[in-house]
């Protein structure tokens, strides 16, 4: 342990309200607990430099996934356990399912939630490509009140987000849809279990023929956020799939991530598994109305 | 007793019994129940939960201690591996990591041991891609797991184990020099 | 993600042991259950983490923040009360600054110089863990730097003289026939040059002990460790201290690997050193960070191998070049070398040979002993040399090994006759079989070309010799000892530890059939060197083998004492043993045996010349690899692994088959997964997050299987094991790679980045594009 444990403050408030009230009672002094996968890690490591925290983990309010016909509402606090095992995320939005399944152990997923995975963000976070490629939002709330923004965009670069220092994120939205959609998930991590991303790739599709009617991609570990790709699914909407829209998507995707070179991987080859990644979910994505892919 | 200044009074339940202690709140429950409670068996391996030798079980979920600061326990249940053997009765898990090799250098054990009564808890029949799953977030540097697979598969009750895992488990004796 | 049902294919091995044994059975070849596993299972064995003691402080460890250089400054800041802070420098110690081992060249604390990253400096001790800890981040030392050398290349460069001389702390030559006279009349001539990384221990326990020192009482040291005279004998010279001051008791040791053979004697050293001058207990436990940053790893390796072949396809010659990088201080480097420079030209009888090997210094962290003590290295060079040839000749791998393959009454590279019965034509025939190697190889040249996913199968075929190099076991003079009580237990006394291995149960069963009593009367005491004898080191694959047949000696001397004395019959019950040992202690006092190694008959070995027996023995192994290559991520994955071997008599199946299994999966991590990155002379992913050893969903099913011919010299016939299982994995697994790709990878680990860059840029994705 290379924190000095003694400096360290928890609160743990008795309800929402009353978290809400001490974060916009002492600005800047507070910040948010959940199930500790990742602040525990840095607190080990002597690498937490901020002191005082309030424990959101005992918040009911931020549990819980509700569906509705329009979407399905996922509380911040949820695990990923819990995420595995509801069944309209496991039929409609596989993905994120496998995300959840492979972050960490069974121990990290009973403790790690949803929104810490988002918070904390991590460019190798597993959830968020999969978040971005469904569309989901983000509902914030504080004690003036709550407000909610796309997901896309929430990340502005290394760490930043778009929320204020007396929010919390309360809840995620995801679009249900009636279509048949091809989702494709996979993250590259050299071992099958316990991995930190060196790639991780979401996307979803739906087709008319061989042209592309929608279309939604997104990556991680490949920027200093995790990247809806933009400009690659402009360059295929409404395309046939075929050698050349690959290789011109392929291209297209090249100029859009901007992987580096860390402990972990190398620029070069994140680069050309996304690429790879991407061949394979658009030339190969033969799983049509079926489950995320597994890896 | 006097409280030292920035700690905080807890209560939760450890192993069936109730426990009431004062402890820094980001203190880590691993080094609470090793240190206040003298529960030495659950281990540290990795300070970062990656290894698993930490784990636990709280309110019946298995986690790494390690990753639990004391203040998240407030009116938790524990159990930590001294709490499952009963009256020297060993778990039949327990004892299916000693008949079939399942430890080493017992390190790992106590929170293989846990993770693996989790898994059967929640599986009493568990494939073998179940099994790996299951225990996919506890390390184990001595066995290559092969032991430890084989040792889930003999704590499953005799009735239920796949018929494939019974067949496995008793084939042939040690092969023997043919020259 | 419903799973398949599949059965767990892995094991042969029988459960029928569940019942319990009877009396005087025989034990040997009985998988007795482990004889701690009772306290491992439920958490009641206690590890040196789990001890304290009253009074007792927390010891950390200040380290070099540069590479090399002098030291200028250590400065004590922050807001830390110092004043209740032991702090221990160079200047504190009592006798000698090294750790006593081979060259005596590493010092406990740096002192002016240092010579690597994270070398330690300053010791720190307080009763507060958390305020010790907060302590050794307020040290600043301050270094002027000077040029390091971080590889091997620019060592033998000599880019700068680091150590000694040249850099060199060992060099070997093995010379046997002419390989010079050859080269002109081969018919084929092929070379290659291979590499090996470093690769950590990642025992789950980390390193740790904890000491008691003072004037009167002389140090006491409480730790986990491999090798507790290793540690006494350090420690007799950092305390100038009489042997018998000097006491080391090992705790229950979470793995070792090697990584707990020389270091465990820095620390109980630093822990002694403030427990000295604090006169309090301390405890020094390393957490994760610190063990991989700052302990030792296995030795990186180059091998330059030039081979001469006739049109039979019989080796002529093999020019062997076998380079380790040391780092910067000696420590087991000579020995590591030895083994691997002994174990380089393989299971294969070739007339002239010349092996030239070299220990080069670098300012990397000392490299130290890991399981297979250079053996894995230069292998792994062979095994993918050999598969190289092969291809050279138009021949399989394995009808050219078949060509070359030692027989009996042929001799090795160091011209040691080998006696044994070795049949490897068996040996292969039988790990194809149970492998469906060649049916799989048909299989998958037909399917790979149009596979995302390309299959392939490999094997490796290799030796491994058991016990210490040479004299090695002549010099150590090993002596195990047998007590026995009025209740007619034994009590073993060695200083062999059990470090998950099942040294314990291993020897009850040996003694337990020497005897002919119940495996339950047998004690395996803990290793302390104040009651146990100095039974050597627990390394080598020797703690089976060796120690084994002393513990066999040593009870049978029990025997013959209470024989001798008419107490008891040559035949005769566990309650005659009994009643005769009460008898015999209550006439004569203590009933205790000793018995001292000696070699088997006409082992002869030069040390200068290098040649002759270099082992007593050596076990036979092929292990085949089925591998499946992911093209979109050019990650490899092993799909199923056999691993057969010949290894004399196998004393417990069940701990055997775990040895080997677990040797395999370290063996995998070390082809595939556990990539140490230095950045500035130090280990930049130091965490398990980020050092990824195999998880229990990357391991595939290990089908281990025994060949046993009794080895004569051996307790029961058995030979060693521990270190085997890890020399075969990586070949086999890069050459089942080279087989699904078709390309010919020459180092490990094999990261998939680099498997991307060997693949080259054609290599993209599915059958789509460019190609």
């Amino acid at each position: 342990m290379r924190a000095f444990i003694p400096d360290y403050k928890i609160v743990t408030p008795a309800a929402l309200n009353d978290a809400l009230a001490l974060l916009a009672n002492e600005p800047e002094v507070w910040r948010p607990f959940a199930g500790g996968t990742d602040l525990m890690v840095l607190l080990e490591a002597g690498k937490l430099p901020h002191k005082n925290y309030l424990n959101i983990w005992s918040l009911d309010e931020l549990r819980g996934v509700s569906v509705s016909d329009k979407e399905v509402s996922i509380g911040s606090l949820t695990t990923y356990t819990e995420i595995q095992s509801h069944e309209v995320l496991r039929t409609e939005f596989p993905m994120l399912c496998h995300a959840a399944a492979e972050t960490g152990g069974l121990a990290i997923q009973n403790r790690g939630t949803l929104g810490g995975n988002i918070v904390n963000a991590s460019p190798a976070a597993d959830s968020p490509p999969a978040l971005l490629a469904y569309d989901a939002e983000l509902e914030l709330v504080s004690a003036t009140g709550a407000r909610r923004i796309p997901y896309q965009g929430f990340h502005t670069g290394y760490k930043q987000m778009q929320i204020r220092s007396d929010e919390l994120l309360a809840r995620v939205f995801l679009p249900r849809r009636s279509e048949t959609i091809i989702h494709y998930y996979r993250k590259v991590g050299t071992r099958k279990a316990q991995a930190i991303s060196k790639v991780c790739f979401a996307g979803v599709i739906t087709r008319d023929q061989e042209r592309i009617t929608q279309i939604r991609i997104a990556l991680g570990s490949i920027a200093p956020i995790p990247l809806r790709c933009v400009k690659t699914e402009d360059s295929l909407l409404g395309q046939d799939v075929n050698e050349k829209t690959i290789a011109e998507a392929r291209e297209s995707l090249a100029n859009e991530i901007s992987p580096i070179s860390d402990i972990r991987s190398t620029r070069d080859y994140r680069l050309r598994v996304s690429l790879n990644l991407l061949e394979d979910f658009l030339a190969g994505g033969g799983s049509a109305g079926g489950p995320a892919r597994q890896r | 007793m006097a409280k030292e200044s920035g700690k905080i009074d807890l209560h939760c339940t450890v192993n069936g019994q109730e426990r009431e202690l004062q402890a820094h709140p980001m203190e880590r429950l691993l080094d609470v129940l090793r240190e206040r409670l003298q529960l030495t068996g659950t281990k540290e391996g990795c300070g970062e939960g990656e290894c698993g030798a930490c784990s636990v079980l709280i309110d019946g979920l298995i986690v790494n201690s390690c990753l639990v600061p004391v203040a998240q326990v407030e009116g938790a249940s524990i159990r930590t591996i001294e709490g499952v053997a009963t009256d020297d009765q060993l778990h039949k898990v327990q004892q299916a990591f000693i008949d079939c090799g399942g430890a080493q250098c017992g390190i790992c054990t106590p929170g293989m041991v846990l993770a693996a009564l989790n898994l059967l808890e929640r599986n009493p029949n568990p494939s073998e891609s179940d099994i790996r799953t299951g225990l996919a977030g506890n390390l184990c540097r001595c066995t290559g797991y092969i032991r430890i697979f084989e040792s889930v598969v003999n704590a499953c009750a005799e009735d239920i184990r796949h018929t494939e895992h019974r067949k496995q488990e008793i084939e042939l004796p040690n092969d023997r020099a043919q020259h | 993600m419903e799973g398949e049902k599949a059965p767990i294919a892995t094991s042969t091995v029988s459960y029928k042991h569940l019942k319990k044994a009877k009396a005087v059975e025989h034990l040997v070849g009985k998988s007795m259950p482990r004889k701690e596993g009772r306290k491992k299972v439920t958490g009641a064995a206690l590890y040196i983490d789990d001890l304290t003691f009253p009074g007792m402080l927390y010891g950390v460890t200040v380290r070099n923040p540069a590479i090399r250089g002098v030291i200028k400054s250590i400065n004590l800041g922050g807001d830390v009360p110092w004043d209740e802070v032991t702090t221990v420098t160079a200047k504190d110690i009592p006798g000698e600054n090294y750790v006593a081992l081979i060259l005596n060249d590493q010092p406990y604390l740096a002192d002016a110089k240092v010579n690597h990253a994270e070398e330690p400096i300053l010791l720190l001790a307080h009763p507060d863990k958390y305020l010790v800890e907060k302590a050794r981040q307020n040290v600043t030392v301050e270094i002027e730097d000077q040029p390091p050398v971080l590889s091997l290349e620019d060592s033998i460069a000599r880019k700068e003289i680091v150590w000694g001389e040249d850099n060199v702390f060992k060099s070997f030559l093995v010379d046997k026939g002419n390989v010079d006279d050859v080269w002109s009349r081969a018919d084929f001539i092929v070379e290659g040059e291979y590499s090996t990384g470093a690769q950590e221990q990642l025992y789950i326990e980390n390193n740790g002990c904890i000491a008691i020192a003072n004037q009167k009482d002389g140090v006491t040291v409480w730790g986990s460790m491999q090798c507790p005279y290793y540690v006494h004998k350090s420690l007799v010279k950092l305390f100038n201290l009489p042997e018998e001051k000097v006491r080391v008791i090992q705790t229950e040791t979470g793995g070792g690997f090697g990584g707990k053979e020389e270091y465990p004697s820095l620390i109980a050293g630093h822990a002694a050193l403030l427990a000295l001058k604090s006169g309090r207990p301390v405890k020094i436990v390393y957490d994760r960070a610190e063990d991989m940053v700052a302990t030792t790893k296995r030795h990186p390796s180059r091998t330059k191998h030039r081979t001469a072949v006739d049109k039979d396809g019989k080796l002529l010659a093999m020019e062997i070049d076998f380079d380790i990088d040391g780092g910067a201080y000696c420590t087991l480097s000579p020995v590591v070398l030895s083994r691997g420079t002994i174990h380089a030209a393989g299971p294969y009888f070739c007339p002239n040979v010349r092996i030239r090997s070299r220990a080069l210094a670098t300012n990397l962290p000392p490299h130290g002993a890991f399981r297979g003590f250079g053996a894995p290295q230069s292998i792994f060079a062979l095994e993918r040399h050999m598969d190289k040839v092969a291809h050279a000749l138009g021949l399989g791998p394995d009808e050219f090994r078949r060509r070359n393959f030692i027989q009996t009454g042929q001799t090795t590279a160091t011209n040691q006759v080998i006696s044994e019965k070795v049949d490897w034509g068996h040996l292969l025939d039988r790990a194809f079989e149970l492998s469906g190697y060649h049916e799989k190889r048909t299989r998958f040249a037909r399917e790979n070309p149009t596979a995302s996913k390309k299959k392939g199968i490999g094997f490796a075929s290799f030796m491994h010799g058991a016990g210490f190099t040479g004299s090695g076991e002549v010099y150590l003079q090993s002596v195990v000892g047998a007590e026995a009580t009025r209740e007619g237990r034994v009590q073993i006394l060695a200083a062999s530890t059990e470090i998950g291995q099942g040294t314990n149960t291993i020897f009850a069963q040996i003694a337990a059939d020497a005897l002919r009593v119940d495996f339950d009367l047998i004690d395996v005491s803990q290793p302390d060197t104040s009651t146990v004898p100095n039974s050597g080191p627990t390394v080598a694959s020797r703690t089976c083998m060796i120690v084994g047949k002393l513990v066999e000696s040593a009870v049978l001397g029990l025997k013959q004492t209470l024989v001798g004395c008419g107490l008891l019959n040559e035949a005769y019950s566990q309650v005659e043993f009994e009643h005769a040992c009460r008898h015999y202690i209550d006439r004569f006092g203590p009933l205790k045996s000793l018995s001292k190694y000696q070699p088997p008959p006409n082992v002869l070995w030069d040390d200068d010349k290098y040649q002759g027996d270099a082992y007593g023995a050596y076990a036979w192994a092929v292990y085949v690899a089925e591998v499946t290559v992911d093209m979109l991520t050019y990650e490899a994955h092993v799909d199923d692994f056999v691993a057969l071997q010949e290894v004399g008599r196998v004393i417990n199946p069940v701990l055997a088959a775990g040895q080997i299994e677990g040797g395999v999966a370290q063996g995998v991590g070390f082809a595939l997964f556990e990539n140490v990155v230095w950045q500035n002379g130090r280990m930049a992913n130091n965490q398990m997050t980020n050092y990824i050893m195999p998880t229990a969903a990357d391991i595939p099913p290990i089908r281990v299987h025994f060949e046993e011919t009794p080895y004569p010299y051996g307790p029961g016939g058995a030979k060693g094991i521990g270190e085997l299982p890890m020399d075969g994995p990586a070949p086999a697994i890069l050459n089942a790679i080279e087989n699904a790709t078709g390309i010919s990878i020459n180092h490990v680990p094999l990261m998939p980045e680099s498997l991307m860059e060997e693949l080259g840029p054609k290599s993209a994705g599915r059958a789509v594009g460019p190609s």
